[in-house]
């Protein structure tokens, strides 16, 4: 395991925000951490990278405890917490540099982090009059100077147009393919749904799962989609022949999938009963339908 | 050592194009180019002054406006904005979450202040001495070529420099603790007027308030016992002197604790 937090717990003052969290980050995954805003993602990247003092539990990295290795293992971590943290009043390449300069990074690597996230030509330009999305390529750029084994990004997406979304995702595909290990935030979840390898969701502070993306959406019962004419009196014939309605709007109704026979079924029900069915499908759940159903029970 | 040579340089890449640094330079040359200007135009009258007098004289405008009001500002200015450009980038977390010790970051940080304010003085002793020497090369009526003081003026500023640093600690831990510009400058203004009308009013216990400290530097820089007819000694290490340095190593390691506890927000 990359990362391995065993009961980790957080409080600021009487307020519990992090409670007993175990999480297991596998080398090589893109481990997306989901929860919506303030479920304790940030604070819980803040105790990762020994910014905040754990209140209980234990942080290990790279099999090393974090507290004691503290140097070590943040000199093989790149990090972007929040909005990205860059000097204004300096160029790109500037800020670039002073981050190489600590990090005792080579000066060609500055230039080919600006070419990686594509900022060769703005790298001259203070930073402070770079567009959002230019400033989050430079605060991934910064978090990737030093050519990290683990990427932790706090949702890197805030704030991006879908190419620069699209962009982002293909970097961390990238970089996991040539062994890296990425732990990126967000509450995206469609859009970590599109990259993550392994899922942990947190909301109000605890851990409700964790697993691979395929376990997520394994235990997500697929759901039959019907598109009718009349969806409430589809929905009430359905359940006086014992169907399960689960949810039902103006246009479309859901049933849980059993078989594809119960299709059939459904559709001949539905016709010969004078409905004019214009659709009717199996769908698997969504991550965002999956997400609110987990944390809504959870309340 | 190396962390903390790193951060000390990386904080000078940070600032080089700031006010905080240009003004270590700026306010020395403006000062004693006024302070030669001044003394050229009434070049006539300071003639009649005997070499050591035209020394005093010339040095006193920059003694006088750094000794009153000027040297606890500036040094209030220069701790908040070593600290300001971590507030205004966010750049507090990047920088605890780098591969350095905590210690080095925060020492770096202020021994950067430190340097700034030590450029400044040793400006203003170099500026002095080089154009107190001009103005005898341009104007030869006023004889400062026929005295030398280098050495009390090192001397003065270099127990100027040791008189603010309790300021700049308390200063550098309210910079540090608050983001915005008026609290740290508005308690450190207020301190200091209170400082100088403390130290300009002789009071007895003046020497243990810092902000007093610059103001009673000055006046405690002649040793008692001289006879300032026709050389002067400096009283370096006076017992302001010693309460501003102690103030200054207690609040900065007592305020690395207080960052710490705090954590990064």
């Amino acid at each position: 395991m990359v990362i391995q937090t065993n009961g980790l717990s957080f409080s600021f003052g009487n307020q519990q925000v992090v409670k007993s969290l175990s999480l297991q980050v596998p080398a090589g995954s893109i481990y997306g951490f989901l929860g919506p805003n303030g479920a304790g993602k940030t604070t819980t990247i803040k105790m990762l990278l020994n910014l905040l003092r754990t209140g209980e539990g234990s942080i290990h990295i790279f099999g090393q405890e974090l507290e004691a290795n503290r140097i070590s293992i943040l000199s093989q971590i790149g990090s972007l917490i929040e909005q990205p943290a860059i000097y204004h009043h300096l160029t790109g390449r500037e800020n670039l540099m002073n981050r190489a300069m600590l990090l005792q990074v080579n000066e060609n690597k500055v230039d080919e982090m600006l070419k990686l996230v594509q900022l060769t030509n703005a790298g001259g330009k203070k930073a402070g009059q770079y567009s959002l999305g230019m400033k989050q390529r430079l605060g991934i750029a910064l978090a990737l100077l030093n050519d990290p084994k683990l990427l932790i990004l706090d949702e890197p997406t805030n704030g991006l147009d879908p190419n620069g979304i699209i962009e982002i995702r293909e970097l961390m595909m990238k970089l996991v393919a040539n062994g890296k290990t990425v732990f990126i935030s967000s509450h995206l979840l469609a859009e970590i749904e599109k990259m993550a390898t392994h899922v942990g969701i947190i909301n109000n502070g605890e851990l409700m799962f964790q697993g691979t993306i395929h376990d997520l959406q394994n235990i997500s019962q697929p759901l039959i989609h019907i598109e009718t004419d009349n969806t409430v009196d589809a929905a009430n014939l359905l359940k006086r022949h014992n169907f399960t309605v689960t949810e039902i709007d103006q246009d479309q109704l859901f049933v849980p999938f059993n078989s594809k026979q119960q299709i059939g079924d459904i559709n001949t029900l539905l016709i010969q009963n004078g409905f004019t069915v214009f659709g009717i499908n199996k769908q698997r759940k969504d991550l965002e339908r999956l997400f609110l159903d987990i944390t809504t029970k959870s309340n | 050592m190396k962390g903390f040579l790193l951060s000390f340089q990386s904080e000078f890449y940070k600032s080089r194009k700031t006010l905080g640094f240009w003004g270590a330079i700026i306010l020395p040359l403006l000062i004693t180019g006024l302070a030669f200007v001044s003394v050229y135009s009434k070049s006539t009258d300071l003639a009649k002054l005997p070499p050591m007098g035209l020394w005093v004289q010339f040095s006193m405008i920059s003694l006088g406006s750094m000794g009153s009001l000027l040297l606890p500002i500036y040094t209030i200015f220069v701790a908040y904005s070593v600290n300001s450009v971590e507030h205004k980038a966010d750049t507090w977390k990047t920088l605890f979450s780098l591969p350095i010790s905590r210690w080095a970051v925060y020492g770096a940080k202020y021994f950067y202040a430190f340097f700034l304010l030590f450029l400044c003085l040793a400006l203003f002793a170099l500026f002095n001495i080089a154009f107190g020497n001009l103005l005898s090369v341009v104007k030869p009526a006023l004889k400062f070529n026929e005295y030398h003081m280098e050495l009390q003026l090192i001397q003065v500023f270099y127990k100027l420099l040791l008189s603010a640093l309790g300021i700049l600690s308390i200063q550098f831990l309210l910079s540090l603790l608050w983001s915005d510009f008026l609290k740290p400058m508005g308690l450190g203004f207020v301190a200091s007027v209170a400082g100088v009308i403390l130290a300009s009013n002789n009071w007895e216990y003046s020497y243990l308030f810092p902000y007093a400290h610059p103001m009673g530097a000055l006046k405690s820089m002649l040793k008692q016992n001289q006879e300032p007819a026709r050389s002067f000694e400096i009283d370096i290490y006076t017992k302001d002197v010693y309460v501003s340095l102690a103030v200054a190593v207690v609040v900065f390691i007592a305020g690395y604790f207080i960052v710490q506890k705090k954590s990064v927000k």
